[in-house]
């Protein structure tokens, strides 16, 4: 047991994993001598060498492509893009290869692949380096998304990730990668894509979110009144996501805020709402409520906190469905 | 890194004439029965019997049969949509191809493919793909899976036994030039070394588009191979005895090396870009030239008569007759085989772990889960 930050964390996962499973070969852009943009690969290059974490050249689209070949091939293919943004460059190989292989082949060929993707804002970086995309991939059948906040959860889930049969990108929260440290096994274990988690019990109102937000909104909890109970959940899977978990709490307190980075049409918490008033529309006693990111290019960032849902925000959106 | 050159640095004289009599008529035979499959592909376009969009590959024959006669079977290949070809002669069986045409269950896909997307992994084809160039970087992929099985596995990755050194064959039409990712993927190959042949199938069309109107260096591809450090070939495709002479050198020579190479290969497409191709940016009269003197079936099959002897004209009559029949055998399978079950196959293969709204049975059940609306009238069960 060690006391890690999410990227350690994370890099601790990729190194049992490459030791573990020969298959197993990073590739991206300065992931090897330099270990990352993040340095969040620091020192697999050296322990594992030169054929197994490849410095590729800038090009996302070939990386992508590529991984896709050695996943058909039999490969545990795990490549890195540096950030969300330059998933654009990718997204062909993405959404009309990786998806659909499965489906394409009959299922005959799959596609082993984990794509690991900083992700979000709150480092004081422009747009492109500060998105939200998720939603756009969770829309796109074939693939899985995950985004743990935690040192822990990521662990769990990277493994998770690799071992799956199936595409998944797996998003990091930037803002979360250096900002605390907790215990993280060194034991081999997994968490289930697709299983939330209950951050906070309550029983008035419960809120749903993923990534950095979750500690928005564990802040904006300490704002609310004494005698206001709020369940919050950390998706950690944004697809398949965890519908049981969401409905099991709502259900419970027939109130529900759903707060994300990414702009607020279409975003994800669109899917949560929808499924809240399909499946419980007897229970509802207050409209669900969303505190997102706005219809607009991420700003840079002398107005990124204006743009990002903060504690005030969270606080006040759920005070306003407590009362409704 | 090797210079590039128009012609391989040593050829043995003729490989082709070191072939037996066997061989050539099988590459006959397989390229006489893509010929018939398209005709009769496109009768049942035309017939409504095939959705979508669809491309022959008639007039192409001699460049998927020669370059596969140059390679083993288990060398992997991928190919952009115009793969009816590719899949013949890897192995597809004729009524798994036409059934997928047709959108049948029996298809090679369970009719949920078609005929852009033609995969059978047992012959080690990674598919046809609907997107122009962007299969190339799966090929530099399933050449990097080659080399890191001999460098760094030690062992095959599917039968866990030795690797073998092997190649992957990436085909794409002259219209992929221009496309990124091409440039992205040899950029991989050359800098990493990868066993990947780059095929150009290049018919001078890329749809409406003539070579010399869409890409830059038309008259000498091998030009943007230079840019890569990969060694350039350029070679006709109508003759597949000569393509077969250029082409065995420059595959046998990248898998012993365990290199890429980029090869141009002239050929020509004899109907439209896709069944609904007006042809207005070429001359019925360049068509029929090539139809009527440069056609790959009749030149080897000449051959083999007037040279090596081996095909009687009553022989050559009977394996026609034969292919007839089994692309006629084709259709009329495809024709009588069940449409997919949607209950079953809407949701099938999307991921390896279940669909979340498939029910354990693995029946989408989304309509049945909603159970404010149970009892309902037109709400509950659809």
């Amino acid at each position: 047991m060690a006391n890690l930050t999410l990227v350690q964390a994370i890099n601790l996962a990729l190194a049992q994993e490459m030791e573990a499973d020969d298959r197993v070969v990073l590739l991206g852009e300065d992931i090897g001598k330099n270990g990352g943009v993040f340095r969040v690969t620091e020192g697999l290059q050296q322990r594992f060498g030169e054929h197994r974490v490849v410095d590729s050249p800038l090009a996302e689209s070939g990386i992508i492509g590529a991984a896709i070949g050695l996943a058909m091939a039999g490969m545990r293919p795990v490549p890195e893009i540096q950030f969300e943004g330059f998933l654009g460059p990718a997204y062909d190989q993405i959404c009309n290869h990786a998806a659909r292989y499965r489906t394409r082949s009959r299922g005959s060929v799959t596609i082993p692949l984990t794509i690991r993707v900083p992700v979000g804002g709150g480092i004081h970086a422009p747009e492109l380096h500060s998105d939200s995309p998720e939603a756009i991939y969770a829309h796109t059948p074939g693939i899985k998304v995950v985004m743990p906040s935690s040192p822990y959860d990521a662990k769990g889930l990277l493994l998770a990730a690799i071992r799956d049969p199936d595409p998944v990108i797996f998003f990091e929260p930037k803002r979360v990668y250096r900002s605390f440290r907790e215990e993280v096994p060194e034991d081999d274990y997994t968490i289930e894509i697709g299983k939330g988690k209950v951050v906070n019990e309550g029983s008035d109102l419960t809120v749903v979110t993923w990534g950095a937000t979750v500690y928005q909104c564990l802040e904006a909890l300490d704002k609310l009144p004494e005698d206001l109970s709020v369940e919050l959940i950390d998706l950690r899977s944004i697809y398949p996501y965890d519908e049981d978990i969401i409905l099991q709490s709502v259900e419970k307190t027939g109130r529900c805020v759903v707060v994300h980075e990414a702009p607020k049409t279409c975003g994800f918490g669109a899917e949560i709402a929808a499924l809240i008033q399909e499946r419980l529309f007897l229970h509802l006693k207050a409209p669900v409520q969303r505190v997102a990111g706005f219809d607009t290019v991420m700003p840079y960032y002398k107005l990124e906190l204006d743009y990002l849902p903060d504690a005030p925000r969270i606080a006040e959106s759920i005070q306003q469905c407590a009362g409704y | 890194m090797t210079a590039v050159t128009t012609a391989p640095r040593s050829i043995p004289r003729r490989p082709s004439a070191a072939l037996p009599d066997e061989a050539l008529l099988r590459m006959l035979r397989d390229m006489q029965l893509i010929r018939e499959f398209e005709n009769r592909t496109m009768q049942a376009y035309q017939q409504a019997k095939i959705g979508g969009f669809c491309h022959v590959y008639t007039g192409q024959e001699a460049l998927v049969v020669g370059t596969f006669a140059s390679v083993n079977h288990d060398d992997p290949i991928v190919t952009a949509y115009r793969d009816h070809g590719h899949a013949l002669a890897r192995g597809m069986s004729p009524r798994a191809c036409m059934a997928e045409m047709f959108g049948r269950a029996t298809g090679c896909a369970k009719g949920k493919g078609g005929s852009m997307h033609m995969f059978d992994k047992p012959n080690h084809l990674y598919g046809g793909h609907g997107i122009v160039g962007a299969q190339t970087a799966l090929g530099a992929g399933l050449a990097f899976a080659v080399k890191y099985e001999l460098e760094v596995l030690g062992r095959d990755l599917a039968s866990g036994g030795n690797p073998k050194k092997r190649v992957a064959l990436c085909y794409l039409g002259d219209g992929a030039l221009n496309q990124g990712c091409l440039h992205e993927a040899m950029n991989l190959a050359g800098l990493w070394s990868l066993p990947v042949i780059f095929i150009v199938e290049n018919n001078l069309y890329s749809m409406g588009t003539s070579i010399h109107r869409g890409t830059t260096s038309a008259d000498d591809l091998t030009k943007k191979a230079a840019a890569y450090e990969i060694d350039g070939f350029s070679f006709d495709g109508m003759d597949i005895l000569s393509l077969y002479d250029n082409f065995k050198p420059v595959a046998d020579a990248c898998r012993d090396d365990q290199k890429p190479a980029f090869v141009d290969i002239r050929t020509y497409r004899y109907k439209g870009h896709s069944m609904s191709d007006p042809q207005k940016y070429r001359t019925r009269e360049e068509v029929e030239e090539y139809e009527s003197k440069r056609d790959s079936i009749a030149m080897l099959a000449a051959h083999l008569m007037r040279d090596r002897a081996c095909l009687s004209e009553d022989a050559w009559r009977a394996m026609q007759d034969e292919l007839a029949e089994i692309v006629r055998d084709a259709v009329k399978f495809a024709d009588e085989s069940p449409w997919p079950d949607p209950k079953a196959e809407l949701y099938s293969d999307v991921m390896v772990s279940p669909h979340p709204r498939m029910s354990p049975s693995g029946e989408y059940v989304e309509g049945a889960c909603n159970p404010i609306l149970e009892g309902q009238p037109g709400g509950g069960e659809r």
